[in-house]
């Protein structure tokens, strides 16, 4: 029998999606779980390679439509200017509660230990190469490649 | 509740974290920090007792604010503390345990 006592040693990220709440969401979880002395990884695939992306991740935003916690109809959501208003009024908050923006925060994590690896097919699907990404970004990888990360007793993996 | 630590009974709560930071001593934060297996060197003692001097001020700590500190980065601050550099550090340094998630 293993003595594991079911704590948390390690935690697989992968993030799918590039709205700001998303990537804030897998960010304080990987820089948390670093703050407790659990390991973290987290892979970007499909809209997540957005958030590691040079040009873009700068840009990221909320989402307005189909949203129901933005308590707005989902007509108005999608008029012009919509997503850039709820996205510059949930930035001054993040500011207030001293979190830092997207860049930042990946820097802190790789100081931190985090792993950042990015998804090979979605890499391939959106013509994006390694140098157009985060430079603190780990490797390129396969899925299979990432499964192997996770080979740890405690691993726990989550999907965002 | 009641530990002692370094000969002396010193008030905690549930997690470790002194009560009154009146009782902590350099013997004190030496047994914590042995509790938990961090090996303190001058660098270790240079950067808990900026915590302290931080928690005295009222600063809210972070690992945000401590990148920023000049005292420390955060990858020195990780390899210091590996089990969890915040967590620990503050632990040894008799001060409660940080509630921000950053």
């Amino acid at each position: 029998m293993s003595e594991y006592n079911g704590e948390i040693k390690k935690m697989l990220i992968i993030l799918s999606k590039a709205t700001l709440e998303n990537v804030y969401a897998a960010f304080v979880l990987a820089n948390g779980a670093r703050m407790e002395g659990i390991e973290a990884e987290i892979f970007f695939t499909f809209f997540g390679l957005e958030a590691i992306h040079k040009k873009k991740l700068e840009h990221l935003h909320v989402a307005t439509v189909g949203n129901p916690a933005m308590h707005m109809p989902t007509m108005l959501g999608g008029l012009p200017g919509m997503e850039a208003l709820a996205t510059t009024m949930m930035k001054k908050e993040m500011e207030k509660i001293d979190m830092p923006d997207i860049h930042e925060f990946l820097d802190i994590m790789v100081a931190s230990g985090v792993k950042l690896w990015a998804c090979r097919l979605a890499m391939d699907m959106f013509h994006y190469k390694k140098e157009d990404m985060y430079e603190g970004l780990s490797e390129v990888i396969t899925v299979g490649d990432f499964y192997k990360q996770g080979s740890v007793l405690g691993t726990h993996m989550l999907f965002i | 509740m009641e530990k002692e630590i370094a000969g002396k009974k010193i008030n905690v709560n549930e997690e470790g974290y002194l009560l009154d930071f009146n009782q902590w001593d350099q013997s004190i934060g030496e047994a914590i920090a042995k509790e938990n297996n961090v090996d303190m060197t001058p660098r270790h003692w240079e950067v808990v007792k900026y915590l302290q001097g931080e928690h005295k001020n009222n600063v809210p700590l972070s690992i945000r604010k401590i990148g920023k500190s000049n005292v420390i980065d955060i990858k020195e601050f990780y390899a210091l503390f590996p089990q969890g550099p915040l967590k620990i550090s503050t632990k040894i340094a008799g001060i409660p345990k940080p509630a921000s998630c950053l």
